[in-house]
């Protein structure tokens, strides 16, 4: 059981169970759905922009533990970033769970729980979703697909 | 076969495990996933291959590879005697009348698109119908919905109860004069549900509907005559019975094969070629054009042979076993609901694990070692009828034993530890 507890840390299985900031937002200032057709996750994301600072951040929708928690813990982690940092940390983050990130990066904080993904490969895009609606959402796009 | 699980799961070996010996017939049975023995629970998928069709297919490109139907050397001539051997082979496998009857293909869903095209996009006007059932895979969908967006014609869909067996009746009923084809899976992919198809084609044909038959699911599991059945088309693959991938059949009553046109031009499946005219080779090459899967069709025939030897019948009654014993033991599972509770049912066990989501389920078995398949099944409408994203699901093949429905179950129990930390 010992991949199993790297990939289902306790983080993960928390934030699954209680997913932080998981409610719409209706004073959101950009939102993307994101939609991944493998798993059937579909999430949509909302973010309130102010003077190009990520000011709240929340999202809705249903998936598997992996797509659920990986949202959660972004929505804990962008609160108050730039849309530069935000940018960077989804540079880290793809790099983390794709094998050439690095888990200790203190600017990762509490996302390096994902990073168990990268030994199961078809768990990728459920870990990269939310990020992949964020990103969309900050360039002005509606949707976002792992496909 | 129907399933009436008892309230306790019987143990032991059970009572059809004589047939436990056979899995050293398929190599990757032995194989460690993830450093466990693998338990492989996906044969709904695509069954694993027994040696006797890997050395045919290597003993094919050692020894015979040549192209068919039209070398005058020896090679050419054994390759064409071999791959035509397995067309007879697949003939009698399905009690066809006739090998004219039988057209290789590169599996069900070619099948039934050669049917769509090729039989139905020519009969069909604006206001015909096609009738399907709301248990259909994709490949028994998408086909007649692109022919329906070109005819005018309308897909009539057969809905299906909460156990997922059709609802009674509306099949007969949903009949009419503008019906030009019924296309029904024989055996479900996602809920295992065995259709009483023979009924269904008698009542089809009392309204003079032709009926195409998709026995994906089928053929590995239970004997199938085509005559019997008395349908028009029935379409399988054959890397669901053991076979390689990339083969199928379609086989289609032959005095409605003649009326049809080529599906695709090309080789092989002309008589005369000039730039004015050409002219069709008879039946089936009229239907095979360009140069096939020569290794692979052999192959089908080595598999065919192996599930001949082995008996249909045995192979049926170890895997109700399987089924009854795997169904016993879900019972037990809290919170485990099993999608799919047909009483006339194939060794498909679809179930959803509490609220932990399939996929997670799923990425947990494969860290044992357990294969096994999670998500819609190429099946979305049944999710949609359903209110669910996806199942979880075992199927089984006669090599597969109770042990690894106990193991099976071991490992929905760590599933379930690891998210009720």
């Amino acid at each position: 059981m010992m991949d199993l507890n790297d990939l289902y840390r306790e983080v993960i299985v928390d934030h699954n169970r209680s997913p932080r900031n998981f409610r719409t937002m209706t004073d959101a200032t950009c939102t993307a759905a994101g939609h991944n057709p493998l798993c059937g996750d579909q999430l949509t994301l909302y973010l309130k922009l102010r003077d190009g600072v990520i000011e709240d951040v929340s999202f809705q929708g249903s998936g598997c533990a992996i797509s659920v928690a990986s949202a959660s813990l972004m929505t804990e982690i962008l609160k108050g970033k730039s849309e530069a940092e935000a940018a960077r940390l989804f540079d880290k983050f793809h790099a983390l769970v794709t094998d050439t990130g690095d888990e200790s990066d203190p600017e990762l904080g509490k996302l390096a729980a994902l990073a168990g993904v990268r030994q199961y490969p078809s768990r990728i895009k459920c870990a990269v979703l939310s990020w992949h609606a964020m990103n969309a959402a900050l360039h002005g796009e509606s949707r976002a697909s792992t496909e | 076969m129907s399933v009436l699980a008892p309230s306790v799961a019987d143990s032991g070996p059970g009572p059809t495990a004589d047939l436990q010996r056979l899995r050293e017939d398929f190599p990757i049975l032995r194989t460690k996933i993830r450093g466990k023995p693998l338990v492989y629970l996906d044969n709904a998928a695509t069954t694993q291959k027994p040696r006797s069709v890997i050395d045919i297919e290597r003993r094919y490109y050692e020894e015979w590879n040549a192209n068919i139907h039209r070398g005058v050397h020896w090679l050419s001539e054994k390759a064409t005697h071999e791959y035509e051997h397995a067309r007879d082979t697949v003939r009698a496998f399905l009690n066809a009348r006739s090998r004219r009857e039988i057209i290789y293909t590169r599996g069900t869903t070619e099948s039934i698109n050669l049917v769509a095209q090729s039989f139905a996009r020519p009969r069909l006007r604006p206001g015909d119908e096609v009738l399907i059932t709301a248990m259909e895979h994709h490949s028994n969908i998408v086909p007649w919905q692109m022919v329906c967006q070109l005819t005018g014609a309308r897909l009539k869909v057969v809905p299906i109860t909460d156990e997922g067996e059709l609802v009674a009746g509306v099949f007969e009923r949903s009949l009419s004069e503008r019906t030009r084809i019924a296309a029904i899976v024989h055996v479900s992919n996602a809920l295992g549900t065995i259709n009483p198809v023979r009924q269904m084609v008698a009542a089809a044909h009392a309204r003079g509907v032709p009926v195409l038959l998709d026995g994906a699911q089928a053929v590995a599991h239970m004997p199938v005559d085509v005559q019997a059945l008395n349908c028009d088309f029935y379409a399988f693959s054959g890397h669901k019975v053991f076979a390689p991938t990339g083969t199928g059949i379609l086989y289609g009553r032959e005095e409605i094969l003649e009326g049809m046109p080529p599906y695709q031009g090309g080789g092989d499946m002309i008589r005369t070629v000039s730039f004015e005219n050409t002219t069709y080779a008879d039946l089936p090459a009229k239907f095979e054009a360009g140069t096939p899967n020569i290794a692979g069709g052999i192959g089908l025939g080595a598999a065919i042979d192996y599930v001949q030897a082995v008996g249909l019948e045995r192979i049926g009654a170890h895997e109700h076993d399987l089924l009854r014993y795997a169904t016993a033991r879900a019972l037990e599972v809290p919170g485990l609901r099993i999608i799919g509770q047909a009483r006339e049912k194939a060794a498909v066990l679809s179930f959803l694990l509490g609220d932990i989501h399939p996929h997670d389920v799923g990425t947990i078995l494969d860290s044992e070692g357990i294969a096994i398949r999670t998500g819609h099944h190429c099946a979305m409408p049944i999710m949609t009828r359903y209110n669910i994203p996806a199942t979880a699901r075992a199927s089984f093949a006669f090599y597969n034993t109770r042990e690894e429905v106990d193991q099976l179950f071991a490992a929905l129990e760590i599933a379930r530890k690891v998210f009720s930390r």
